[in-house]
């Protein structure tokens, strides 16, 4: 195959991939849930750790988010999306559960 | 200008419609960016949820309210839609006339649509088990944050409508093709909050 | 009246609602100020209406200006609703002084609970109506001319913005005709807002008035920044904007990222108001400190929204009157980059007493200080950009001026109001007050006035006249030091803020001084309006239309004066910071083109004015439980998207041949315009064309 039948393809082998990934990502959160072999704590460290995986997978099958120098404003502008909502929920967080701790 | 440049987020037209593709750069930029606004909404609700998660008010709690197998099958649901998402910006991209485009878009249609109805479902169940909205701080966190992906999901359901009998009425032109590309990223950015949604709300509620 | 089908149709409305009414029935000095109030609003629409109709300008209106997408009229109509919305504000803040003066161990004339719908509505006008309209038209009307761009990039959506704002505005000058505001404050704190406390329709005026503002902001954020990414002219890289556009891409960027908290607040609030949830309630595990958490989060970011653009005014006005290159230029946008990271990290200090452990204060009252360190760096660039210039006191360099001595004080204040035991002395007393005000009078609309004043004869083609505009200079200023300055005196004393009355004499002849300074600012604004009146009578004798009046440095000044609607024929190319200032040394910046091509503009849309009155109507709807007008309006404002997305025809071409007519007799003027020096610019002999001196 050649030209733009190639390309064609090669957009399609990245979506089944992204799909094939986001399943298994899925799924094993789900299973290490529905049959608990580690303790809450390391469950839900899990959990969020093939969350985040997921996260990238998607970013980077589905939405094409690329190192590639072309889509360099669009990786930053995610990336500074992202420090400011860390800055936000974590402040949240650390904030109502320090007052949490002092008043309840 | 190198029609092969990647000039925004979600699948590029490139050299497919090099006209198209120029347009497509601040437009899609500029949807992108909305995006990432509203992604501060959802991220600001998550933190609240997280605030209110003991608030619960002698009401149920978290594994009380919460369901694992009506979640794994609206998870399912919604990945699949994502991927005839991707298949349908591919027939956008490669298709010139359009008809398998209208399956696609059908296919994902209908799963954005049986998504909603597992949701209301389960909603309807959780509400007869006692875990309705005004019972307790935590439920009403609950009931701010998932419903309001639903509602995306119902808002991504009418754009699907809206771009189906646009395609019917115009075919594929430029503007048609644009807006079939910021609707991809919005669909794609709803399965982002939803990976959010299950693991934060309820793989986190249900662990024992 | 309570059974039947009234209720249906009218929702809560009951005959006393209407100030009026009130005012018939009870006939109190207190009654009789808000009738008049509403009494003003109608008689102030019904003149303006009937004016319109009487000179049968309605037809033009409609045609050049409400229905129009040129971010110029847009930006122009926005700088009119803040002009508007200070006006009443102001009024406000007067009454408030001369109540509290008049209120010392005796009742006033304004009763608590009016005293309270005064200070809420003063707050939340001045920064959601006044502050970020004022901005939002002065970013509209000067980037795209900055960065050599036509238009924003999503022209549509600007007018809806637009119509947005004055849809929530309208909702809250509504207010005063039916029922009543918010007794809440511009913050809006539950559980005071919540239903248990607030059962009336004041808080949801408030929440749907603030929600559509915020909504439309967060748009407005959007367009910009896209913009000022997406559509810079050839040659115009990052680090060669104006500085004022860093300043505005800066402020986008916060609106894009911190209206959401806002709107997630007021949301919050409206589902425990509206249908029973527990967010902030008292009850049922609802947590109020998380609505001070949420709002802070906009508030802070919020502060650096409203006073960047400012900076960026005061750097293209002290370089322009210094006839200097600004000093720092690298150093001023990276202090702008940092100042608004920076404001995402401090937004505890606005609660410090909320009793959080001291460790996270101290956390946040250390972030707070570090933002005194990029503003510094800023204050000492323009004093350098100043220093060995050829520095004209004209009135936005009076201004700019004022600006730097008033605001380096604010800043003192700010730097003792961030150690965290300092600020348990002070909170909630009029020592804050003070600080804030002090802040955001020089900090953004001592800006506003200068931006004003610089780029007026860009927008209309003539000069603001300069001796009225030096009077109000002088009411801003000293009605500033006297309005603001006692009330440190009276804070640091424990002078609580909105209070309606005080039981300490000694408190007095501060108060009268206040009251005495808020007359002077009151005149500040009357001067303001004399002047545009005096400006526009003697427009014929300082018309610039040639462009540059000011001997100006960016790409705005090479147009003529008002710009024609595509603003550039050709679209300008740049090689450096100041390009038409050092285009005027180096040669000609003036030289016609070769030839002229077609422009396509986007054509006019009544979307915008549909949605901001649809919006302010399903506001209006929800405020008063008349649920059929919600739905009513919601269908139709998203069926109006819905329709507008089958429009095809959106495109207008402007020929070659007119624009070659429109430029050529912009290029005889200049052929014909006497090149002035500076020291004359402020005369009459100036047509726009400076000299040039090398």
């Amino acid at each position: 195959m050649t030209g733009p039948g190639r390309e064609k393809w090669n957009d399609i082998r990245g979506y089944l991939i992204g799909y094939g990934l986001a399943l298994a990502l899925t799924a094993a959160a789900f299973a290490a849930v529905r049959w608990p072999t580690f303790g809450a704590g390391a469950t839900l460290g899990l959990v969020f750790g093939l969350a985040l995986v997921q996260l990238t997978v998607h970013f980077r099958y589905f939405l094409h988010i690329s190192l590639r120098r072309s889509a360099r404003d669009d990786l930053l502008l995610i990336l500074f999306s992202t420090l400011i909502i860390v800055l936000m929920v974590s402040g949240t967080i650390v904030i109502m559960s320090d007052l949490r701790g002092r008043m309840m | 200008m190198n029609a092969g440049e990647v000039k925004h987020p979600g699948l590029n037209l490139g050299s497919t419609d090099t006209d198209t593709h120029e347009q497509a750069e601040g437009d899609v930029f500029g949807f992108w960016v909305f995006l990432m606004s509203d992604a501060v909404i959802f991220a600001l609700l998550f933190a609240v949820y997280g605030t209110m998660l003991a608030a619960t008010a002698g009401g149920p709690t978290p594994a009380d309210a919460y369901k694992l197998g009506p979640t794994f099958a609206e998870t399912l649901t919604l990945l699949t839609s994502s991927l005839t998402f991707g298949m349908a910006s591919i027939a956008v991209k490669y298709e010139a006339s359009g008809s398998v485009l209208f399956g696609w878009l059908a296919i994902t249609l209908a799963l954005g649509l049986a998504f909603l109805g597992l949701e209301l479902h389960d909603f309807a169940t959780m509400i007869g088990e006692g875990a309705y909205p005004a019972r307790s701080g935590f439920l009403s966190s609950f009931f701010a944050l998932v419903p309001l992906h639903g509602l995306h999901v119902l808002a991504g359901c009418l754009w699907l409508v809206v771009m189906i009998v646009q395609l019917s009425t115009f075919g594929l032109d430029a503007r048609v093709k644009i807006n079939l590309l910021r609707l991809g990223l919005f669909w794609h950015f709803l399965d982002i909050v939803w990976i959010a949604i299950f693991s934060i709300v309820y793989l986190q509620g249900l662990i024992r | 009246m309570m059974d039947g089908i009234w209720p249906a149709v009218l929702g809560r409305f009951t005959w006393s609602a209407l100030p009026f009414v009130r005012a018939w029935q009870n006939p109190t000095i207190n009654e009789i100020i808000g009738a008049g109030a509403a009494m003003m609003v109608i008689v102030g629409a019904a003149s303006v209406i009937a004016l319109i109709t009487i000179k049968g300008r309605w037809r033009y209106l409609w045609r050049e200006w409400l229905t129009s997408l040129d971010h110029k009229k847009i930006g122009i109509m926005y700088v009119v609703l803040a002009f508007v919305m200070l006006s009443r504000a102001l009024v406000e803040a007067v009454l408030m002084r001369m109540q509290q003066a008049a209120a010392v161990n005796a009742p006033g004339f304004v009763e608590p609970d009016h005293f309270a719908q005064l200070f809420s509505t003063h707050g939340s006008i001045m920064i959601f109506f006044m502050a970020m309209p004022f901005l939002t038209g002065i970013i509209n009307y000067v980037m795209p001319l900055q960065i050599g761009a036509r238009d924003v990039s999503f022209p549509l959506l600007n007018s809806i913005s637009l119509w947005l704002t004055g849809g929530a505005a309208g909702l809250i000058m509504v207010s005063l005709v039916i029922g009543r505001f918010s007794t809440g404050g511009w913050s809006g704190y539950p559980p005071y807002t919540e239903l248990a406390f607030s059962p009336d329709v004041g808080p949801d005026y408030w929440i749907w008035a603030v929600t559509l503002g915020s909504i439309a902001s967060t748009l407005s954020g959007l367009n910009f920044a896209v913009t000022i990414y997406k559509e810079r002219c050839p040659g115009m890289t990052f680090m060669r904007m104006p500085l004022f556009v860093w300043t505005a891409l800066c402020t986008s960027i916060l609106m894009i990222f911190a209206m959401p908290p806002l709107t997630v607040a007021t949301a919050l609030l409206a589902l425990d108001r509206y249908v029973g949830f527990h967010f902030f309630t008292n009850d049922l595990g609802g947590n109020m400190m998380n609505y001070a958490n949420l709002f802070w989060l906009f508030g802070h970011p919020e502060v650096y929204i409203l006073i960047l653009p400012a900076f960026g005014v005061y750097s293209e006005v002290v370089s322009t009157f210094s006839s200097k290159e600004l000093y720092g230029y690298t150093s001023l946008v990276w202090a702008t980059m940092t100042i608004a990271v920076l404001s995402f990290t401090v937004w505890v200090h606005h609660f410090f007493t909320m009793g959080q452990s001291a460790n996270l204060n101290a956390v946040f009252g250390i972030a707070t200080m570090t933002i005194g360190v990029p503003t510094g760096v800023k204050i000492y660039d323009w004093i350098w950009t100043m220093f060995r210039g050829e520095v004209r006191f004209t009135v936005p360099m009076l201004y700019s001026l004022a600006f730097m001595m008033t605001f380096v004080l604010g800043g003192f204040t700010g730097i003792l109001l961030a150690f965290p035991p300092l600020d348990y002395l002070v909170h909630n007393t009029l020592f804050l007050i003070a600080h804030f005000h002090n802040m955001l009078i020089p900090g953004l609309l001592y800006g506003m006035l200068a931006a004003t004043h610089y780029w007026f004869p860009k927008a209309f083609g003539f000069r603001l006249n300069e001796k009225w505009g030096r009077i109000a200079f002088g009411c801003w200023v000293v009605g500033f030091y006297l309005a603001f300055m006692p009330l440190y005196v009276l804070g640091a004393g424990g002078a609580a803020r909105r209070s309606q009355a005080f039981f300490e004499p000694a408190f007095r002849p501060w108060l009268y001084v206040a009251g005495v300074g808020a007359l002077i600012l009151a005149s500040g604004l009357a001067s303001l309006f004399v002047q545009l009146w005096v400006s526009m009578r003697d427009r014929d004798a300082n018309r610039v239309f040639v462009g540059d009046p000011w001997d100006g440095r960016g790409l705005e000044w090479s147009t003529s004066a008002p710009p024609p609607e595509y603003n550039y024929a050709n679209l300008p190319v740049v090689a450096g910071r100041d390009p038409f200032f050092d285009g005027k040394r180096k040669g000609d910046p003036y030289g016609a083109p070769e030839d002229y091509h077609d422009i396509d503009m986007p054509r006019n849309s009544m979307v915008g004015p549909v949605s901001g009155t649809v919006g302010a109507m399903l506001g209006f709807g929800l405020v008063w439980h008349i649920w059929w007008l919600s739905i009513l309006c919601l269908v139709t404002l998203i069926g109006t998207v819905i329709a507008r997305s089958f429009v095809r025809d959106v495109q207008r071409v402007i020929p070659a041949a007119d624009i070659a007519r429109i430029e050529q007799r912009w290029h005889d003027a200049i052929a014909q315009a006497r090149a002035i020096p500076r020291e004359r610019e402020t005369m009459t002999v100036n047509e726009g064309l400076a000299e040039v001196t090398v």
